[in-house]
């Protein structure tokens, strides 16, 4: 009976859900509201929680409620849980310099153990952060009620994608989703933009931090157009990825004292935390971008150059499709992203409007329960299945699984990110993880309450994945097959696995 | 003897194959590939000693390869006058090259000159003009396993490696780490039932079927253990296994071998290359020996992000450098020999002064090779490799 909280908990809910009529007992049929797979999308997979708020605030309401969460609080044990992170109480400029002044040491030392011993523990440190910031991004994906967020966050980090192992890209994680991303995750598309071309992360990412008057860098200044905002055919060229690498000369990251300046570029000087603006690397010439000659100098020429990037047409339709690829399917129907476009247009690239656009679209109803669930989404939705609000204590195997699914957030070492697109995520091999993962969340043997500090572990066993959230959500959309393989299942641990493994669980 | 003949027609009569349920009427004697990647940028010059240059022994005072002497136990193997084997694949390398089944191609490489090493892996895998737009999701080997007809490609990878990126889905599965199929034949059973008619059906056939390969080569590898064979670890493990995999049933593999970055300690006839070097030797000799027979009828091409620099560092290391040494190992190849452009080493051949420089790009190269193995016409060439044309290096 170690299910005794869980099954308590839903009792609970199942009073909630009595009044919406939907809860349903075993063998019970009926057709689910078609709202259900609409919640499936606005979330990483519908839990109670999701339920007795919809409930609440009905369909409407709830959209707004997901477009504008505010903080979207989480759990208060959750919420102790991040705030006692290192990388909560650090800053990534801070974090930065210890780092660097760290490296700077151990490479004097003279070769021998003590160095190597010196070099073993920064780099431990290093992975300790990195997992850090992934068990962070995980722990509000699962618990928090803030949902659509939530998948925004996941959206734009891999949108503008950085790679853990490049540089000293890995201590600035936590910074670069906490500060470059998390405060615009469903505001401004030009706001993401310009915390993320000032955020060191990216700079050393993109290489800016190299590029400066002289001794050109065109690595960024080709992604800021091709994978941030234009996209590859929107009609730029080359001399415009030339152009625009200039305008971002002296972009970069500042060391611990301040750049000595001639007195009349002192006043083009700018440093916020680790971001710098250094005039002395910076080309002044005149610059010419997508047919328009630049006005501004200095660092009110980057922004300069960014407002005219993100007001082209191309950028609306760009990131239109995209979100639309992410949550409505492949091959997006042409008027939605038109529609989502204009309105990203009409409300100067704002995202929740956006989002409104998509999410009271037919287009979207349309397409429900045909777009495979990325790894990210697989894994988040199958542990909130199995044990709902219920918080699991060790991080690790769901960190394990998306690593062995090969979408680890932060792990994509090019700057496209992961693809928004199906066949990425269905070959053999996947399949198969796939239903290993399936097996081992739906026997309990995963770990996942093994307290990450080595303490004893509580004994939870397997999961019911027999639940009210079932009955409501899933049940009624199953196929024939999928019936049967359930009927087949010789006890609730090998029921779990093919409901985790089924093809109306792997897609939304 | 055409060696040519030879590798096209083959010696097994392999069956007809079924994979997932697809009938694949993969002609008899079809090649069989095997890419392996070294990631990190080995140090070439360290493997394939120069030892005819005293610039060689003067730029590496501390690090250098004993020149080829029989009296030592830790010289070089003389492959001709110029060049000569790390002492640690002596054992490994030195029976195939002298059996004519290895060859060696240096100042091998790319013209990305980044010296990144993701940079410049990334621009390997996608196989695409450096210069120019590129497409971040189609790999140089799905392109080739796109051309050819029942290549059953596979990377023995944790996840799909850029190379095999593409359109479409391509078998990956690690096996460094494998366990035994978690599922029974009911739960496997059940599993496959319920996609039946769903378009994933096929991708959820062959997972399945490959997890059971795998239970199965396991098997093989425990019996072969019982009748006494040394237990193996490490790549010579996933050596075996993979011939195990590709006896039967892919053609077209990947896999990668990590740890060359050797900035510090790197050693020289033993230590940190060197080991790693005599690991990667025996794993490839045991890939050899395991295909019993279909070893004549299997290309395995070794390639690296890029060389090192050509001297030694002050951490008694090498630094990213540019032109590497690539290898090609195979039953029937015209090996024995070192292939490809070549120039004196000497300060001034050097490239910036500092590494190898690139004179055999390995799209060129690859190009070639892919056009003897498969007969593939220079369109299908130019699908796979675009803009390089193909060079023959008389590999096959």
């Amino acid at each position: 009976m170690q299910n005794h909280a869980i099954k308590g908990m839903y009792v609970a809910v199942l009073a909630a859900l009595a009044l919406v009529g939907c809860a349903s007992g075993p063998g019970a049929s009926h057709p689910a509201s078609p709202d259900m797979p609409w919640l499936e999308r606005l979330s990483f997979g519908v839990n109670s929680q999701v339920l007795t708020r919809y409930q609440k605030l009905g369909r409407e309401g709830y959209l707004t409620e997901q477009l504008q969460p505010g903080d979207g609080r989480v759990p208060d044990s959750v919420a102790q849980e991040i705030t006692d992170l290192k990388i909560s109480k650090t800053d990534g400029g801070t974090l930065l310099m210890t780092v660097t002044a760290e490296q700077k040491r151990i490479n004097a030392l003279p070769e021998g153990p003590e160095k190597q011993a010196a070099r073993q523990a920064l780099n431990d440190q290093g992975n300790q952060i990195v997992y850090e910031t992934r068990r962070r991004e995980l722990l509000r994906a699962i618990y928090s009620p803030a949902q659509l967020k939530e998948q925004m966050m996941w959206f734009w980090l891999n949108h503008f994608s950085v790679f853990e192992q490049k540089a000293n890209v890995r201590w600035l994680l936590g910074d670069y989703s906490e500060r470059a991303i998390r405060p615009y995750a469903l505001g401004k598309f030009r706001d993401l933009v310009m915390a993320t071309l000032k955020h060191p992360a990216m700079l050393q990412y993109l290489d800016n931090a190299q590029n400066s008057a002289g001794h050109i860098n065109e690595n960024y200044a080709r992604e800021l157009m091709e994978l941030h905002t234009l996209g590859v055919d929107a009609g730029y060229t080359q001399q415009d990825v030339q152009q625009l690498a200039r305008v971002l000369t002296g972009v970069g990251v500042g060391g611990p004292d301040e750049p000595k300046l001639k007195p009349e570029l002192q006043t083009f000087y700018k440093r916020e935390g680790a971001f710098e603006f250094n005039p002395a690397r910076h080309d002044f010439g005149s610059k010419r971008l997508l047919g328009h000659v630049l006005t501004k100098h200095g660092f009110p020429e980057v922004t300069e150059a960014v407002d005219l990037l993100v007001r082209q047409k191309a950028c609306a339709l760009f990131i239109s499709r995209k979100l639309a690829i992410y949550f409505a399917g492949d091959d997006p129907p042409a008027p939605l992203v038109n529609r989502m476009a204009q309105t990203f247009q009409d409300s100067d690239g704002d995202i929740a409007a956006v989002l409104h656009t998509l999410f009271t679209s037919p287009e979207l109803a349309a397409q429900a329960g045909r777009k495979f669930k990325d790894p990210m989404q697989y894994v988040v939705s199958a542990v909130r299945m199995a044990y709902d609000t219920r918080i699991v204590e060790n991080m690790h195997p769901v960190a394990n699984w998306l690593n062995a699914l090969g979408e680890p957030t932060f792990g994509h070492q090019t700057p496209d990110g992961y693809s928004m697109e199906d066949p990425a995520w269905t070959s053999s091999g996947q399949m198969s993880r796939r239903f290993e993962i399936a097996r081992t969340i739906g026997f309990g043997s995963a770990g996942l309450f093994d307290p990450e500090n080595g303490g004893p572990a509580t004994a939870v066993g397997f999961p019911m994945l027999t639940t009210p959230v079932y009955y409501t959500v899933l049940e009624p959309s199953l196929s024939a097959q999928t019936r049967n393989a359930l009927q087949r299942a010789r006890s609730q641990q090998e029921w779990n696995l093919y409901l985790l493994a089924s093809p109306e669980f792997n897609s939304r | 003897m055409n060696r040519r003949h030879f590798l096209r027609t083959g010696l097994a009569a392999a069956p007809a194959l079924t994979v997932a349920g697809r009938l694949f009427a993969a002609p008899a004697g079809t090649p069989r590939f095997l890419c392996v990647f070294l990631r990190g940028g080995y140090d070439c010059a360290n493997f394939l000693i120069p030892y005819s240059s005293s610039f060689y022994y003067d730029s590496r005072p501390k690090i250098a390869v004993a020149k080829p002497d029989p009296t030592i136990t830790d010289g070089a193997l003389a492959l001709d006058s110029d060049w000569a084997l790390a002492p640690a694949v002596r054992d490994s390398m030195g029976p195939l090259y002298q059996r004519g089944q290895a060859l060696f191609i240096p100042f091998a490489g790319t013209d990305d000159l980044t010296r990144s090493h993701f940079e410049t892996q990334d621009s390997i895998e996608l196989g695409q003009p450096v210069q120019g737009q590129r497409d971040f999701r189609s790999g140089f080997l799905a392109r080739l396993a796109g051309t050819l007809n029942g290549s059953t490609p596979i990377a023995f990878t944790d996840t799909l490696p850029l190379s095999f990126k593409g359109d479409a889905g391509i078998a990956s599965i690690s096996l460094a780490r494998v366990g035994k199929s978690p599922f029974d034949d009911n739960e496997t059973a059940t599993l496959r039932a319920m996609y039946t008619g769903n378009r994933l059906e096929p991708a959820v056939t062959e997972g399945l079927e490959l997890q059971q390969e795998v239970a199965k080569a396991m098997q093989d590898e425990m019996q072969a253990a019982n009748r006494g064979a040394i237990s193996t670890k490490g790549f010579e493990l996933t050596a075996e296994r993979m011939a195990r995999f590709m006896k039967t049933q892919y053609r077209l593999g990947f896999v990668d071998v990590g740890g060359w970055d050797t900035h510090v300690n790197e050693g020289g006839a033993r230590g940190q290359l060197a080991t790693n070097l005599t690991s990667l030797g025996k794993g490839l000799a045991t890939f050899a020996d395991t295909l019993g027979d279909e070893w004549n009828n299997t290309v395995v091409f070794v390639l690296s992000e890029f060389g090192r620099t050509f001297r030694e560092n002050g951490n008694q290391g090498t630094d990213h450098g540019h032109g590497s040494v690539y290898w090609v190992l195979g039953g029937k190849i015209n090996g024995g020999r070192i292939a490809g452009e070549q120039v004196r080493i000497a300060r001034n051949t050097l490239f910036q002064d500092r590494d190898y420089p690139v004179l055999n790009n390995y799209r060129n190269v690859l190009a070639g090779m892919f056009s003897t193995m498969w007969g593939l016409a220079p369109q299908q060439l130019e699908v796979v490799f675009p803009g390089a044309p193909p060079v023959n290096l008389r590999v096959i």
